[in-house]
């Protein structure tokens, strides 16, 4: 059974359509990419499947279960749900290992200690021994993805939300935070991510979207995204990419 | 790598900069000393000056007022550090609750909001007037009669309202992100607020709550108004058998003394939170 369905999404913003019917399965430890233009939908469509965002019409379903149904408790549902966001969001007023323990304890009733241990277990296995005392502003914007990505990871999701988790880095911090997302790839983990690293992109995913103006025009394994692309406005697109250096 | 050895160039610019900053300074100077004389000079030279100074600045009548003002004032320190725990807790309950949106509190959000309307509009000695000489007279079981308890009441109520509104700024400048970021690991509404939203607001706002903390203090002495024997009080009572308003003047020193250091503090940690922003 798919971890995740997604049937007929759509989403408004101020009578401007964001998401157009959009229809998508993610199997169990499949990682799907969404790339498209800024604006073509892709990180709407991630804060739709943790509820952050409400969908206009359509359904989404985890493990089975519709979530978009509106008796269903929200946060019943993002405690299944990992997310790691663009501009990282860590808490800064906590110390990092306050920012890992924080939803294991206060969400899912894991004792301190507990807690703790399995951050510091996850901070020595993603090269953050070091780091669990300090500050979100004493660490590099890599770091503090990585801390971010951590976080997302302690409470054992069911599914990994990425958004753009690279986009705010500089060249040589982006190198750093896809070793981790390689790493949750090889451990099974099932991820949906929005990027612009193609190279990572095509790297990483067992299926490539490509999301055009809120929808979703084409779906594929990446050899056949990026090497023969049926749809023009795939074409063109890749090759706006390729132009910029982006690839 | 060679040693840094100042250049000739380096060696005159420090001197030029010296020479500007002695200048600056002695300019400082004189311009402070050209200023006070003025206005020394422009008060005493004043027709009434003499008058005033009998009236206002009897050293005599200073000093007599000194230990009534002073056991005066201790009351008034006693009224605003307990009006000022007070005003904490209602300020963040206020605040939060008009951040509720469950439907079930609509009508504690509608009276928080209905609360800080009315207390911000009413001028804080009408609430002192009111609470003083109103709520005795409902003569129900239970209700503070002590003017100074009544006071703490008033004060409370007025300044609740303002630090409400100071919590809810705070609570606001803190970026949608960080919820969205505790509403994405799980976190109740109760929990983003408690861990995440609440903290980092009262960071923000400690600064402006100063502020309304040295108001505060200050209006403390709006409570002689019915009548308990603090530092107003008490120097009414000492120029009422003279005649002469040096015992105010000692109240207003005694004022000045809290609130300067207050005002300082302020600053300190106003100039931290910059300091920390900018790191």
């Amino acid at each position: 059974m798919s971890v995740l369905t997604i049937e007929g999404v759509w989403k408004h913003f101020r009578g401007n359509s964001v998401l157009r019917g959009i229809d998508l399965e993610v199997a169990p430890h499949e990682v799907v990419s969404l790339i498209g233009a800024s604006g073509s939908g892709k990180s709407t469509l991630l804060r739709c499947i943790n509820l952050l965002e409400t969908v206009d019409d359509g359904a989404i379903y985890l493990d089975g279960d519709e979530i978009t149904d509106p008796r269903v408790d929200a946060d019943q549902v993002r405690k299944r749900l990992g997310m790691v966001f663009q501009a990282f969001n860590l808490f800064p007023h906590m110390t990092v290992l306050d920012n890992v323990t924080l939803a294991p304890r206060q969400v899912h009733g894991v004792a301190k200690a507990q807690a703790e241990e399995q951050a510091h277990e996850l901070l020595k296995r993603f090269g953050l021994a070091d780091k669990a005392r300090a500050y979100p502003d004493q660490l590099s914007g890599g770091q503090q993805q990585r801390v971010a990505i951590i976080r997302a990871l302690a409470t054992q999701p069911r599914l990994m939300l990425l958004d753009e988790v690279t986009s705010a880095l500089d060249p040589q911090l982006v190198v750093e935070v896809l070793g981790i997302i390689r790493e949750l790839k090889e451990s099974g983990m099932t991820m949906i991510l929005t990027t612009h690293e193609m190279s990572f992109c095509r790297d990483i995913s067992d299926t490539v979207c490509f999301l055009d103006g809120g929808v979703l025009l084409e779906k594929g394994p990446p050899e056949k995204i990026f090497s023969e692309p049926e749809h023009p406005r795939t074409r063109e697109f890749l090759r706006s990419v390729l132009e910029s250096g982006r690839f | 790598m060679s040693e840094w050895v100042k250049s000739e160039r380096q060696v005159e610019r420090e001197r030029v900069r010296r020479s500007h900053g002695r200048r600056s300074a002695s300019i400082a100077t004189a311009s402070t000393v050209v200023f006070l004389v003025l206005v020394v000079w422009g008060v005493t030279s004043s027709p009434g000056w003499p008058a005033v100074r009998r009236t206002f600045f009897d050293g005599e009548q200073f000093v007599a007022a000194i230990p009534d003002v002073l056991s005066g004032f201790v009351l008034n320190i006693k009224i605003f550090l307990i009006a000022e725990v007070l005003v904490l807790v209602i300020g963040l309950l206020v605040a939060l609750a008009r951040g509720i949106t469950a439907p079930a509190f609509f009508p504690i959000r509608m009276l928080a909001t209905l609360y800080t309307d009315v207390f911000r509009g009413v001028p804080t000695i009408l609430v002192i007037y009111l609470i003083g000489f109103g709520l005795p007279a409902l003569r129900l079981q239970g209700i503070p009669t002590d003017l100074a308890t009544l006071g703490i009441i008033a004060l409370t109520l007025s300044y609740g309202a303002y630090v409400a509104e100071v919590f809810r700024a705070g609570i606001e400048s803190v970026h949608p992100s960080q919820i969205a970021a505790a509403r994405s690991l799980g976190l109740s509404h109760a929990k983003t607020m408690r861990f995440v939203v609440v903290p980092q607001a009262t960071r923000r706002v400690i600064p402006p709550l100063l502020n309304d903390f040295a108001s505060l203090q200050k209006d403390s002495a709006l409570v002689a108004t019915i009548g308990p024997l603090e530092a107003l009080r008490q120097a009414q009572i000492h120029s009422a058998q003279s005649f002469n308003y040096t015992p105010y003047l000692v109240a207003a020193l005694l004022f000045i003394l809290l609130t300067i250091p207050m005002a300082r503090f302020t600053d300190h940690l106003a100039a931290r939170t910059r300091r920390r922003r900018g790191a």
